[in-house]
């Protein structure tokens, strides 16, 4: 397991391809999920500031990771989340899912993604020709661990 | 204890962190203290529903004990991915 806070920007294939590389051998399946700042149509968007909380941001998404782990049965995952000023189009984060079988590694993913939207302390500011705005949080990434909540597990 | 803000809860009170004395039992009775502090913590804390609190870096509610609590820390709900 790999969680890494970061500013500096990082080579998307090479974490995907050590990740897959330090599998182990029932490993059936990856999964990687990449987040990129999107511009906005109404007003473009000059840059993406993001704040976050040094020290709970590691262990809650360590924590996060852990619960995935034993919830899917994966073999290995890794998180790794940007902070600090981004310009569109620059990936922010990136998660990687290895299970035996795809159902848990996309499962896993999307778990992590509902998680770390509203349970990791990272806060979003966003810089256009209108001026900087914090970004509001939505009733549905909220909504969206209701799910996790109520099904049944996988795995 | 130390007390921590984020995001527009740290702009509005124009400070990211501070050394409190305080005997308050919870967190809510921390909110009423800094409340009566000044106009800018009265304006901070105006919605609680607009805010999440953390005790040391734990997610927690705003009736959390504070007994040998180190670390507090208000923000807004958080918008990482």
């Amino acid at each position: 397991m790999r969680i890494s806070v970061q500013e500096d920007a990082f080579d998307l294939g090479r974490e995907a391809a050590a990740f897959a590389g330090g599998g182990k051998d029932d490993t059936g399946a990856i999964v990687t999920f990449t987040g990129v700042v999107r511009d906005n149509a109404d007003a473009p968007l000059v840059a993406m500031e993001i704040e976050h909380y040094p020290g709970m941001t590691e262990s809650a998404l360590r924590e996060m990771a852990q619960t995935a782990v034993v919830r899917f049965d994966l073999a290995d995952v890794l998180v790794i989340h940007r902070y600090g000023r981004l310009v569109p189009g620059e990936v922010i984060m990136m998660v990687a899912t290895a299970a035996r079988h795809r159902v848990a590694a996309f499962e896993a993913a999307e778990f992590l993604m509902d998680y770390l939207k509203s349970r990791a302390p990272f806060w979003k500011r966003e810089i256009s020709a209108n001026g900087a705005a914090w970004v509001a949080a939505k009733d549905d990434d909220e909504q969206a661990l209701g799910r996790w909540q109520d099904r049944p597990r996988t795995g | 204890m130390d007390v921590l803000y984020f995001a527009w809860v740290r702009e509005r009170i124009g400070l990211p962190r501070e050394r409190i004395e305080t005997t308050a039992a919870t967190v809510a009775d921390l909110v009423a203290e800094l409340r009566t502090r000044e106009e800018r913590y009265a304006l901070a804390f105006s919605d609680l529903s607009a805010l999440r609190v953390a005790v040391d870096q734990q997610l927690t509610t705003f009736d959390a004990s504070l007994k040998d609590v180190r670390e507090v820390a208000f923000f807004p709900p958080m918008t990482g991915g």
